[in-house]
């Protein structure tokens, strides 16, 4: 068997593709937060609570309404968008004109709630949702085997990471979410309305973590404190990458899922405190972030 | 017919209204001082020391949030780090005192803070606290995985000991004294740290921070000091609660923790030196009461909408509303 390192070449390019799926979710996540940062202002420590959401929304609806994978990839995000929407118009919105470590401290209050109640209906143990059919079984990769649902969660990831970018980069609607980034009060000036936008636009970066946690219900443990441990993990990666740029967001977040990988791979211990201790780094070394262009 | 007022007689009448208004905060904190020395007879210690190792934590925290507007969202690493030093060292230290084994744990919280204020102070605003959140998880991760903390079982049978060798501290009552002691003394060097020259130069970074710079201060400097005072009393705080309960866990190091302390410090009042102690004592209060009733297991969101309330419409907290009030009615 092919050895790189010591270690033979399947177990690693085994750990090279979580890595990859995870930074897939990294990517996803961060840039969620990135966009709603990027209008509102505000870091959404609500943002896990909705990943988690997602997931567990679709284990539900599958066992109590008999929701299928496909119609729960489109429902949850769009349930877990709707809420959004109604957290921003009648919470966030009320607070607008203060200090933004309300409108963080708010959120998190409301994370708090969310995973709370939901703790109390379905304990902290994890549900089982079991895999589409259509995608049980892999391939034969020759030096691996990938199995076929964790290449579709890579290609998923991609194309929204994609979408979100083309949206905000090369349309209309995303011109006007750029412009309000830079002034939103001129904007409204010329007549666009700026809290409709606002409103949508968390209801959209939220709906992106409900995805994600589509996503992840068949391969994670899906529970209702899932969120928490992972949206620190990734408020690390939001610091290493900085909110500046999309692009920056979505090759950060990969970056960091790899690097994960691989410390799984060569020295397990640190796995799960690598992301904090390449934060670390950069703070040292680069402060402003990889991407980032503000302090 | 105008009268020409003497300039001395406004000065005398400032210095007058002053004396009356120090009499007035001097009686306030002679009745709270008989108030806690009596308490222990009256109520449990334990549950009182609680109380007080949490009014210190949250004094601490308010240091930072409410008087130099730094939101840390990992104060949990001191509490925590100062706890487990100071068990870990009781327990397998013979000979040593009690005072030196909370020294020692202040000590390393101290040291913990300066590393992540170095860190920390690199960026700001919203990105500060979620640098001091990632931080405080890594602290968080060693713990989890290192031996001496006893992992997801904690630090067990920490004793008590005796204060300086001679007082024996298993006896509540000596124990709930020392703690009043230093919890005084800790409030004592907080409000002389917010009304010196010093404090005031905190207050102007948190108003406007580049003003501040342009005033000339080398504002991460005093930033810098203020966090590592903050962490060295959150992890004297962490020590005193593992000697007053045995026990040091991984709940003190957790995220919730870090929240926590949040919450005391904005429903008591943020930025007022009394309000995180009310804040301590409404929030340990309340998950006590809870916790004997028939809502023990909603706890969580009962909290997490008391933040909501609270950031939605008491942003001055209990202690800034009572201030609000006196202020209008009581002139």
């Amino acid at each position: 068997m092919t050895m790189i390192f010591g270690v033979p070449l399947a177990v690693l390019s085994g750990q090279l593709l979580i890595g990859i799926i995870n930074g897939a979710f990294y990517a996803l996540l961060s840039l969620g937060l990135a966009v709603i940062f990027g209008l509102l202002k505000i870091i959404n420590f609500a943002h896990g609570a909705m990943y988690m959401l997602g997931a567990m929304g679709t284990v539900l609806m599958f066992d109590y309404l008999g929701v299928n994978y496909w119609v729960a990839l489109f429902l949850a995000p769009l349930l877990v968008g709707t809420l959004g929407v109604a957290i921003e118009y009648f919470l966030l919105r009320r607070i607008a004109g203060q200090d933004h470590i309300y409108s963080l401290l708010l959120t998190f209050g409301v994370a708090l709630i969310i995973s709370g109640v939901l703790v109390n209906w379905f304990g902290v143990s994890g549900l089982r949702y079991s895999m589409p059919d259509m995608f049980k079984g892999g391939v034969n990769l020759g030096f691996m085997f990938l199995p076929y649902y964790r290449a579709w969660v890579i290609v998923a990831a991609l194309l929204v990471c994609f979408a979100t970018w083309f949206i905000i980069e090369k349309t209309k609607l995303g011109s006007y979410l750029r412009a309000g980034t830079e002034d939103s009060q001129l904007m409204q000036g010329f007549g666009i309305n700026v809290p409709l936008l606002i409103s949508l636009t968390y209801g959209f970066g939220v709906a992106l973590a409900a995805f994600a946690g589509v996503l992840a219900a068949p391969i994670y443990s899906v529970t209702p404190v899932m969120g928490a441990a992972t949206l620190i993990t990734v408020f690390a990666v939001v610091v290493i990458g900085g909110m500046g740029s999309i692009g920056g967001a979505i090759i950060t977040g990969i970056l960091m899922g790899v690097i994960e990988g691989l410390t799984k791979t060569f020295y397990p211990p640190a796995s799960s405190a690598v992301i904090f201790l390449v934060m670390v780094l950069v703070l040292m070394f680069r402060p402003s972030g990889l991407f980032g262009k503000e302090a | 017919m105008n009268q020409s007022v003497n300039p001395a007689d406004i000065h005398k009448a400032i210095v007058e209204q002053q004396k009356i208004q120090d009499r007035k905060k001097l009686m306030v904190n002679g009745v709270l001082l008989l108030l806690l020395l009596a308490a222990p007879f009256v109520m449990y210690p334990v549950f009182l020391m609680k109380i007080l190792c949490f009014a210190l934590f949250a004094v601490a925290f308010n240091l930072l949030f409410g008087f130099t507007g730094l939101l840390s969202f990992g104060h949990a690493a001191f509490l925590a780090t100062g706890g487990y030093t100071t068990g870990y060292l009781l327990s397998n230290v013979s000979g040593l005192t009690t005072e030196l084994g909370i020294i020692a744990g202040t000590a390393t919280a101290t040291l913990l803070g300066l590393a992540f204020a170095l860190l920390s102070i690199r960026r700001q605003g919203i990105y500060f606290a979620m640098v001091t959140l990632a931080l405080a998880q890594l602290v968080f991760f060693f713990f989890v995985q290192s031996e001496f903390t006893g992992g997801e079982d904690g630090m067990h049978g920490i004793p008590r000991g005796e204060l300086f060798g001679l007082i024996n501290l298993e006896d509540n009552l000596n124990m709930y004294y020392f703690v009043l002691v230093v919890f005084i003394a800790c409030y004592l060097l907080v409000q002389r740290i917010v009304s010196s020259p010093y404090g005031q130069i905190l207050k102007a970074i948190k108003q406007n921070e580049p003003r501040a710079v342009s005033l000339g201060y080398n504002v991460d400097r005093y930033k810098i000091l203020a966090f590592v005072i903050s962490a060295a009393l959150a992890g004297l705080a962490g020590s005193m609660k593992s000697v007053v309960f045995q026990l040091a866990s991984l709940n003190d190091a957790h995220w919730h923790m870090s929240g926590e302390v949040i919450l005391m410090t904005l429903v008591g009042g943020m930025g007022t030196l009394l309000g995180p102690v009310v804040g301590a004592t409404f929030v340990v209060n309340i998950e006590y009461q809870l916790s004997q009733g028939p809502l023990r297991d909603w706890v969580d969101p009962i909290l997490g909408g008391i933040f909501v309330l609270t950031v939605l419409a008491f942003r001055s907290g209990i202690v800034g509303a009572i201030e609000t009030l006196v202020k209008r009615n009581f002139r």
